[in-house]
C-alpha cells in the first residue's frame, strides 16, 4: 500500500500519540484498540494485516511490549515511502508514547521519595501491593487463556501451568524454558 | 551508635556501579524478555543481583503500574533515577529500548518470509505459553512480600482475590480495580496505621 502523509499528518500523529500516552494505564497495550481505530480506520495509514502484524512481532520479540508503538510508526513511514519516512514514523511514535507517561512518572516517583515518611504515601504503596500481585497473576491467566476458554487449549494451559511450577520453584534460567517452549511448539504439539 | 550498623548495610547493599553497568543492565535483561520482561526484572534484580528487596520491588511496581505508560519502561525510569538522577532515568530508558528495537526492526524484516510458516508460528505459540507461566509464577513469588503486611495475611488475600476475578474472570476495565479495590486496599491500610501510631 502507497500513502502520502503531509507534516501536518505527522503532527496529528504525534499529538494523538502524546493523548493516548497519559491515557494508557496498564501499559501501551491497552491503548491498542485506539491506535487500530486511528491508524487503520480513521487514517488508512496501515492495512489491518500489517496492523496485526506489528503487534504480534512486537510481542515474539524479546524487550518492553510498548515497542509495537514503534513498529507501527516504523511501518507507517514505510507505506508513505522507504526506510527514512519509516525512522521517522517509528521515532514520532516512540516520543509520543513514551513523553507524556514518562515526565508524569519521574515527577511523581521524585515527589513519592521526598515524601516516602508520609503515612498517605506508605499506606498508597503498601496498600496496593494485594492488587498489582494478583494482577500479576491475572494478566498470566489472561495470556494463558486468551479470549475464550476453549478446551482444546489444553497443552497451552498445560505448559503454562507447568513453567509457573518450574520458575516458582526452581532457579532455572528462563531462557531455557522459552527454548523448550518453543521446540514444543514447532514440532506442532501445542 | 544505634544507627551505624544500618548505615553500613545500606552502604553495602549491592547497586550498579556506574552508568555504563546500568545500561547495559537493562539491555540484558530486556533482551531476555521474550513475551514480557517483567519476570525477568524480578530475578534479575532482585533475586541476582539484589538491588531491591522482593517489598521494595512490589512498592515500586505498584507505583509503575498505576501510573500511565509501559510499566516495565517506568519502573526502569524510577530505578534508574534512584540510582544517578535524571541521568540514571534517561540511561534506564536508553538500555531498555535501544538493542530491543533494533531486534524488533530486525524480525519485522525477516518476518514476511516467515509469517505462514505453521512451525514458525507453533513456536510463537509454545513461547506465548511459556510467557503466560512466567509472568504467574513471578506474581507467586511475590506473595511472599505480603506476609508482613499491615493488614494481615488473611485481608491481603481477600484483596488479591477480589482482585483476581475482576481482571482475569470477569475482564473488568484495569482502571476500575484498581481504583476500586486498590482505593479500599489504600484506605484500610492507613487506617490500620493510624491505629498503629495511636
Amino acid at each position: 500500500m502507497s500513502i502520502t502523509l503531509t507534516a501536518a499528518d505527522w503532527l496529528s500523529l504525534f499529538v494523538h500519540y502524546l493523548t493516548l500516552s497519559l491515557l494508557s494505564v496498564g501499559g501501551a497495550i491497552t491503548a491498542a484498540p485506539d491506535m487500530h481505530r486511528y491508524l487503520v480506520e480513521r487514517q488508512g495509514w496501515l492495512t489491518d494485516p500489517q496492523f496485526s502484524a506489528s503487534i504480534a512481532i512486537a510481542q515474539a520479540a524479546p524487550g518492553p511490549n510498548v515497542l509495537f508503538v514503534g513498529l507501527l510508526g516504523w511501518n507507517v513511514g514505510l507505506n508513505a515511502g522507504g526506510l527514512p519516512l519509516a525512522a521517522m514514523g517509528l521515532v514520532i511514535s516512540m516520543l509520543g508514547i513514551m513523553i507524556p507517561s514518562s515526565t508524569l512518572t519521574y515527577l511523581a516517583t521524585r515527589w513519592g521519595h521526598e515524601n516516602r515518611d508520609l503515612r498517605a504515601v506508605r499506606a498508597f504503596k503498601q496498600g496496593m501491593a494485594p492488587i498489582v500481585i494478583a494482577l500479576l497473576i491475572a494478566t498470566g491467566w489472561i495470556l494463558a487463556t486468551g479470549s475464550n476458554y476453549t478446551l482444546s487449549h489444553w497443552p497451552q494451559w498445560l505448559i503454562a501451568i507447568v513453567t509457573a511450577l518450574i520458575v516458582w520453584r526452581t532457579r532455572i534460567h528462563l531462557l531455557w524454558l522459552l527454548g523448550a517452549g518453543a521446540l514444543i511448539g514447532w514440532m506442532g504439539w501445542v | 551508635m544505634p544507627e551505624a550498623p544500618a548505615a553500613t548495610l545500606q552502604e553495602q547493599r549491592p547497586r550498579p556501579e556506574s552508568l555504563s553497568d546500568l545500561f547495559f543492565s537493562f539491555t540484558f535483561l530486556a533482551l531476555q524478555g521474550f513475551g514480557g520482561v517483567l519476570a525477568v526484572v524480578q530475578r534479575e534484580l532482585v533475586e541476582k543481583k539484589r538491588w531491591m528487596t522482593r517489598e521494595e520491588f512490589v512498592e515500586d511496581w505498584a507505583v509503575a503500574q498505576i501510573l500511565p505508560g509501559p510499566n516495565v519502561i517506568n519502573l526502569c525510569l524510577m530505578i534508574g533515577d534512584r540510582y544517578f538522577g535524571f541521568r540514571g532515568a534517561m540511561v534506564g530508558l536508553a538500555g531498555m529500548l535501544t538493542f530491543p528495537l533494533l531486534v524488533v526492526l530486525g524480525l519485522a524484516l525477516v518476518y514476511a518470509h516467515f509469517a505462514d510458516n505453521p512451525h514458525v508460528a507453533g513456536a510463537l505459540r509454545g513461547m506465548g505459553a511459556v510467557a503466560a507461566g512466567l509472568i504467574t509464577a513471578t506474581g507467586l513469588k511475590l506473595c511472599s512480600a505480603l506476609k508482613r503486611h499491615p493488614l494481615g495475611v488473611p485481608m491481603c488475600i481477600v484483596l488479591g482475590v477480589a482482585s483476581f476475578v475482576g481482571i482475569a474472570l470477569l475482564r473488568w476495565p484495569l482502571a476500575y480495580v484498581l481504583l476500586g479495590v486498590g482505593g479500599l486496599a489504600c484506605v484500610l491500610t492507613y487506617n490500620k496505621m493510624v491505629k498503629a501510631a495511636a
